[in-house]
This record gives structure tokens, sequence and C-alpha cells, in this order.
């Protein structure tokens, strides 16, 4: 369903991807994690087409959506749903119009309907009745389920979750993941999500790619990478800092 | 200071051509894509209706002040009457677009690149392409539609109002025989002088429109990135009409 072939991405003198290659197939739920700043967002970024690379390919249902323009990429996009690091709920909008934004800009879909689509997935994630809601009224852990009802509303094939559990507290981290695993079940989607927040990683995917260096570490179950003896995964799994590794902490 | 100077070039000619992207790409979806016209419509309130107090009284103590000074220069050699032509000339083909786009520039230009570039800073751009939606469809178009229209309506109010304020000056404050300042004034404003201020005005409107929003899109990270946005798009707006206006005066006189 997706696949990456030789990803590339620089930014300036910084080499974020050296050649990532993986491919995901339909239904699955995968997570990819690595150190903050080691391209995991990039990565995710690039799946969809909000940045080019600077080399590879990307193929989404075997069609390349590297050479594609923004108009087309716009249909590709149709088969995602994305749940922002921070949500990224339009501030001027109530939750309501957040969550039905793409139904009612497509003008296909019934009035009514719309209305009982936003209903049903608010009751997913917990938060009926707030439709009348402005964002700026919502906690951090709502914004992020809100952002969650609004990826899955127009049930798309793949979901792709950036950083879902950051800056949640563990209760709201854990209802976050429980919501994901229930997302996934229910709506049978290809799940993709991002993130360095090992517990979560081990909940929500089973598949876990590791990326380390620009490149595609690992690829293993998450009983796999919790049992790993490499240093590399090893190190990241129980967060031990590499002692060779020069830090400036101060 | 060579390098400083060649990156500096780089850098205009760089945003130069991204503006020019940026109005294919407007063009390319007024063509392709129909405008949501509650959008526009919110949008014309946002720039015309809520642009009325600066419009009014930049117009109102302009036409004043260009009628009072007016009147003490033609006084001299006993040419009162014509200062209300003057007024109502100068307000129609320069003052009132001129004055109406920096107001506008500085009020609504800013506001854009403000709303735009804070959507771009925290990722709401990008979840609106995720949701199948083009930026430039549903945040530079109405916008762009909005500026488009409201702005001739705005500078028509602005010089009217101009020349009524000016007519009571010159009347009740500075003593100007009513009807004939009122004979000469139509007499020597044309109706080409106007249609050159309308011309001029749509034109700044498009310049306002295209040069907020793609700072506002261009916007980098953080609240400095913002600020930074929201001047340079007042700025770069204010000195495009002005540079504008002058070329536009050149033309039009010789084509109309």
């Amino acid at each position: 369903m997706i696949q990456a072939r030789q990803l590339k991405k620089s930014f300036g003198d910084l080499h974020v991807l050296n050649g990532v290659d993986f491919s995901i197939e339909k239904g699955e739920a995968v997570t990819i994690i690595g150190v903050s700043g080691g391209g995991k967002s990039i990565l995710l970024k690039l799946l969809i087409g909000l940045i080019t690379p600077d080399a590879g390919e990307i193929h989404i249902d075997g069609q390349s959506i590297t050479g594609m323009n923004e108009r087309e990429l716009l249909k590709v996009r149709r088969k995602f749903g994305m749940l922002f690091q921070s949500a990224a709920l339009f501030d001027s909008l109530t939750v309501e119009n957040n969550v039905n934004f793409l139904l009612r800009r497509e003008g296909r879909t019934p009035p009514a309907e719309i209305a009982r689509r936003v209903a049903e997935v608010l009751e997913l994630v917990g938060l009926e009745g707030t439709q009348k809601k402005m964002p700026a009224e919502l906690s951090g852990g709502m914004r992020k389920r809100v952002g969650l009802a609004r990826a899955v509303v127009y049930r798309p094939e793949i979901v792709l979750y950036d950083e879902p559990t950051t800056g949640l507290d563990p209760i709201a981290a854990d209802s976050i993941d429980q919501l994901i695993s229930r997302v996934v079940e229910k709506f049978k989607v290809t799940s993709i999500a991002v993130t360095h927040d090992m517990r979560s990683a081990r909940r929500i995917s089973r598949r876990i790619l590791m990326l380390h260096e620009g490149r595609i570490y690992a690829d293993q179950s998450p009983e796999e990478i919790f049992k790993s003896n490499d240093p590399v995964i090893y190190r990241f799994v129980n967060g031990i800092a590499d002692p060779l590794e020069k830090t400036s902490l101060v | 200071m060579t390098s400083m100077a060649k990156q500096l070039a780089r850098d205009w000619f760089g945003g130069l051509g991204r503006g020019t992207l940026l109005c294919r790409d407007i063009a390319v979806s007024m063509i392709k894509v129909k405008p949501v016209w509650r959008d526009v419509g919110y949008q014309m309130y946002f720039i015309g209706v809520k642009s009325q107090m600066v419009v009014i009284i930049t117009g109102m103590f302009t036409g004043m002040v260009l009628c009072a000074q007016t009147y003490f220069q033609f006084h001299r050699v006993k040419m009162e009457s014509a200062t209300l032509a003057v007024v109502s000339v100068a307000m129609g083909s320069e003052l009132g677009p001129v004055l109406t786009g920096l107001m506008v520039a500085g009020r609504v230009g800013a506001a854009i690149a403000a709303q735009i570039g804070t959507m771009k800073v925290t990722e709401q751009i990008d979840a609106l392409r995720t949701l199948a939606a083009h930026p430039v469809d549903y945040l530079v178009v109405p916008r762009f539609l909005a500026m488009v229209l409201a702005m001739p309506l705005l500078t028509a109010e602005s010089i009217a109002l101009g020349i009524l304020a000016a007519y009571l000056v010159a009347s009740f404050l500075l003593g100007i025989n009513q009807a004939d300042a009122w004979h000469q004034m139509v007499r020597h404003t044309d109706d080409l002088d106007m249609l050159r201020g309308m011309i001029k005005t749509f034109i700044f409107g498009l310049i306002i429109a295209v040069v907020s929003c793609y700072k506002g899109l261009s916007c980098n990270q953080g609240a400095v990135g913002v600020g930074q946005a929201t001047t340079e798009a007042v700025v770069y707006s204010s000195i495009s009409i002005l540079i504008t206006n002058f070329f536009l005066t050149m033309l039009l006189n010789a084509l109309l």
C-alpha cells in the first residue's frame, strides 16, 4: 500500500534522511521510532506529500506521488487522515466545523449525515456534546481527541499520527493510545505513528521501524524491539544516553 | 559586502519569483475552483465594513486639509473658486486611491499576513492540505476577491467624503462662494479622473492581497516570524503602492 524507496531529504548541510526504504501493507499498524530531530516527522510529512524528497520515490497504492503537483496531491491526500503533534485545529472554527471540514467543503454528503458522523466520531473520542465549543476552550488532550476525530470522520484508508502522546500527562496519553487502537479496530485503517514514547509504540503498533542516522535501522515487532540486545536499540528503548556522545548540558 | 549584496539580490528575486507563482496559483484557482462566496462575503465584511472608520477619517481630513491649503495659496492670486476643483481632481485621481490603499495595507494587509502566518506556524496550513484543501483556494482567493471588490468601494467612499468635507470647510470656514466653487469643481473634474482613480485602486487592492497573503504563507517559524511577516506585508504593500502609483499615473494619462 505504501512504499518508500531510497528517500533522501536535507535542509542545508543537515542530512535528515539518507536513503530510507520500507513498505507498509494495508491494515498494518506501524510505529516509527527514533531520537528527537532524527527525521521522523519529516518522514511522515513526506508520505502525505506535505514536503517533497530530494531523492527517492514514494508509492501510494502503486501510484508514485513524488512528481505530483499540489492539486494532484490533494486527490491522493483524500486517502489520508493525519493527527498533528499540536492537533493543528483551526482556531477560528468550532469543534463541529473542524471535524466536518472536509465533508462540508466537498458538499457531497447531506448535512444530516454530516452531523450524524460528527456526533459518532466525537462519541468515539469521548467528547460528545462539544460540537459548539471553540478549540481555545479545550485542554491539550481534548484538542488531540478532536484532531483524531477530524482525521477519521471521512473514513480515510491511512491515518498518520505525529507524536500523538507528546505533551500529555500519562493518563491522557494512555487514553489517546486506546483511542488509536479503537480507531484501527473500528475503521480497519492502516495506521502509521511517529513517536519516541516507547510505551505508546508498544500499545498502538504491531510493527516498529526504528529510524537511526537517516536510515531504517530496525524493522521488527514490538516484542523483538523490547528484547533486543543491539546497543542502539537497547539504549533508545531504555532511555540510556550514549556515554561516548558529546553533550553540552549547560 | 559583495556576498551580502548577492544574497540580498537572490532573496529579492526569489521572493519576486515566488510571488509570481502565487499569482499563477490564484489565477488557476479562480479558473478551476468555484469560490466559496460565503468566505468571500466574510472577508468583504472584514475588509470593507471594518475599515470604515479608518477610510472615513482619512478621506475627510485629507479633503479638509487639502481644501484649506489650496485656498491659502489660491487666495493670494484671487483663484479661491478653483479650490474645490483642485480638491476633487486630486482626491479622485491620486489621494483617494493612494491614501485608502496605504490605510487598508496597514489595517487589513497586516491582519491578513498575521492570520495566515499564525496558521502556518501552528501547522494549520499543513492540516488544511491534509484535508484535501488547497491553501490558495481556501485562504488566498476569498481574501483576494474581497480585496479587489472592496477597495474601489472604499476608495469611492473616501473620495466622496473628502470632497464633501472640503465643500463644508470651503463654505463655512473659508467663506468661498458655494455655487461658484461647486460649478468650478463640476466643470474641471473629468469622468476620466475618477476612472483613473478606480483603475488604480483596483490594482492597489490586488497588490495588497498578493503581498499580504504571500508574506503570511512564507512566514518563518515562531512569534518573531509572524511579526516579521506582518511588518513586511505592510512595508512592501505600501512601497509597492507608492511606486506603482507613479507608473500608473503616467500610463493612464497617456492611454485615457
